[in-house]
């Protein structure tokens, strides 16, 4: 993957509320290690990926090796270890959304984000990548973007949709809500 | 007669209004069924499903009711419940609509399966791209608690369990029950070996553990809101209550369709319900219950004896949508999410799509699921786009026969049964395809791989 040049700065601490968050995360569950995956996903909620020290910090509180934990993150695509774009674009690849056009979407976003698939843009906005079904089949092609799914994106409308996600930038709640009738993620 | 829907499941939540809000669940007789549980004795909640007929939702189609009586409870372990929220099989998208639209309704069945097999805990692994979903069911699981349908002292009953929300990681095979489980124990989503892991004795840190679907979850709550007997009635015998079928592909209306069990065909669903195929194209083939379900060919003749001893002799379009007479056509109907291909595509096409999902999806631990999936993805790949040669055909067979059945988990069987059904379905197409490419004619302008 393309690395922005952020990703050779230091990494900064995580905010005092992940750190103060975990307690409770732990507590859920009867045995610690089960806390593994919820405290990866907090990690990367709060700098975007997942560092060795990070890894180390969750191993300490599960109680496994830090290769535990790093065995956990390699196994699963959600999560990353070196940063990504402000924008996390996903364009499901798999049958019922390539059937309505899925791949020429992808060629035009590429077009339209300035980015290739699996790379970051160079003003560092979007990594742009394919992802196998994200389960919302009746409405594809469909678009992940961070915590937000776009449906019935066609592949003529790329450059349109580019346009939005692009005014999303300055929109601070983005993704933030959950889906209400109207809005994306909705018809499902 | 055109098909009609009977929506149970998406009842409340399709009305205009409908919110997530435990008020509004209530405005609609929410948690009424609970209350009926909680004055039954554990025992008579799971006879109660047990007489329902109801099978799990998740693909497999196994009874519920067998399935609880199962657990272990001699063991003296704690049991827990764990509800299989990481819809990931390609093709279906039934339970986001439960989650984002209707959570308390899943969430009742959830305290009602608890009760019922005396859970101490249960979690609801949920796909991790569900973000917005696992908040919605988070606050709805702070109102239940605040109104006393769990947590603590449920409706007084003096039981308690709570209910935690556990997101994945994107990865298909965690939902394979013991790849999940695995997964909430905060490992690698590997699959385990049966025997002896039957999550029902040696589930969740090695408890006895119900793994349910999320849908079957929802069901149960009309299990007992009807009761046992009356929820028997809606379908058919042996296949009781509704299917959600969501259809997607090359139709004119792509959705989610709730029909009683055994009351429409699939000509009534896709012609009827979908508006049929495209305008200027025809239906070539569907993939009837999630992509890893056998794939039927329009024309073919489904010919054969059904359990109850009658005989029958249907085209595609005529075949009832139950368990049974899909079963009986040598497929399945999986998780009811159905892939409509047309005459604008080579099968092929759609073949590799599949196996390049496969090829991604496999978690490694078995090579003949590891090696197998990439060899099928990359030759299915090569007669898509060119460089194929007519040996591939039978390779891609040979290379599935080899993978089926020698896996700890059914992924092996995921990998292989598109292959196994779609060869010698197609055959005489891929060879095509492979003539196409090599005299330079190019594939269709809609790509699938």
């Amino acid at each position: 993957m393309h690395e922005s040049p952020s990703s050779s700065a230091p990494a900064r601490a995580l905010k005092p509320e992940t750190l103060t968050q975990a307690p409770a995360i732990i507590a859920q569950y009867p045995q610690k290690r089960s806390a593994t995956m919820p405290l990866l996903h907090l990690v990367q909620e709060d700098r975007g990926y997942i560092t060795q020290d990070d890894m180390t910090w969750v191993a300490e509180l599960v109680g496994v090796t830090p290769m535990q934990v790093l065995e956990v993150v390699t196994f699963y695509p959600m999560y990353r270890q070196s940063p990504i774009g402000r924008r996390h674009v996903r364009v499901c690849r798999t049958l019922s959304c390539a059937l309505r056009g899925s791949y020429a979407l992808m060629e035009n976003l590429e077009q339209s984000l300035n980015c290739k698939r699996g790379e970051t843009s160079p003003d560092g906005d979007f990594t742009l990548e394919f992802v196998e079904c994200i389960a919302d089949c009746g409405c594809g092609p469909v678009v992940h973007v961070d915590a937000s799914m776009h449906e019935n994106v066609k592949p003529e409308d790329a450059g349109k949709f580019a346009a939005q996600l692009k005014a999303t930038l300055k929109d601070p709640s983005y993704g933030l809500n959950p889906p209400v009738p109207g809005t994306p993620e909705w018809n499902g | 007669m055109p098909a009609v829907e009977r929506p149970l499941i998406y009842a409340n939540l399709r009305k205009p209004g409908y919110t997530v809000d435990i008020d509004c669940y209530l405005r609609n007789g929410g948690y009424e069924a609970l209350k009926k549980a909680v004055a039954l004795k554990p025992d008579e909640v799971c006879k109660e499903v047990e007489l329902s007929g109801l099978r799990g939702r998740g693909g497999a189609g196994f009874p519920t009711g067998m399935k609880w009586k199962f657990l272990d409870r001699k063991s003296g372990k704690p049991a827990y419940l764990v509800v299989n929220a990481d819809e990931s099989e390609p093709g279906t998208y039934k339970d986001r609509q439960i989650i984002y639209k209707d959570p308390h309704q899943m969430l009742e069945g959830i305290a009602i399966t608890a009760w019922a097999i005396q859970a101490k805990q249960a979690f609801i692994y949920i796909r991790g791209e569900f973000v917005h979903g696992a908040k919605i069911l988070e606050r709805a699981i702070a109102e239940a608690k605040a109104k006393g349908f769990l947590g603590q002292n449920i409706l007084g009953s003096g039981y308690s369990c709570e209910v935690v929300i556990h997101r994945g990681g994107g990865c298909y095979v965690c939902g394979e029950e013991t790849g999940l489980i695995e997964s909430l124990e905060g490992k690698r989503g590997y699959p385990r070996i049966k025997p002896p892991y039957f999550p029902a004795v040696l589930g969740l840190y090695n408890c006895p553990t119900i793994v349910n679907n999320a849908e079957t979850m929802a069901q149960v709550k009309h299990v007992l809101a009807f009761g046992g007997a009356e929820f028997a009635k809606i379908g058919i015998p042996g296949d009781s209550g509704t299917h959600i079928w969501g259809v997607s592909g090359l139709v004119k209306r792509p959705g989610l369709y709730e029909i009683e069990a055994g009351k429409a065909t699939f000509g009534e669903l896709l012609y009827d319900l979908c508006g049929g195929p495209l305008d200027g194209r025809t239906i070539k083939a569907i993939i009837p219950g999630g992509s890893s379900t056998k794939i039927l060919k329009v024309g073919e003749r489904f010919k054969g004896k059904l359990a109850n001893g009658t005989e029958f002799d249907w085209a595609l379009e005529d075949i009832p949508l139950d368990s049974n007479s899909i079963a009986a056509c040598g497929t399945g109907l999986g998780t009811g999410g159905t892939i409509v291909i047309d005459d604008s595509v080579e099968m092929i096409q759609a073949l590799s799509n599949l196996n390049a999902f496969y090829a991604h999806e496999t978690c490694g631990q078995c090579t003949p699921c590891r090696e197998g999936s990439l060899w099928l993805s990359r030759v299915s790949k090569r007669i898509t786009t060119g460089g194929g040669m007519e040996t591939d055909v039978p390779l891609l067979l040979d290379i599935a026969n080899q993978v089926a059945g020698r896996t700890i988990c059914a992924h092996g069987e995921a990998v292989a049964w598109p292959v196994q059904s779609a060869v010698p379905k197609f055959k005489d197409e891929y060879l095509e395809s492979i003539r196409k490419r090599q005299k330079g004619e190019a594939v269709p302008t809609l790509k699938l791989i």
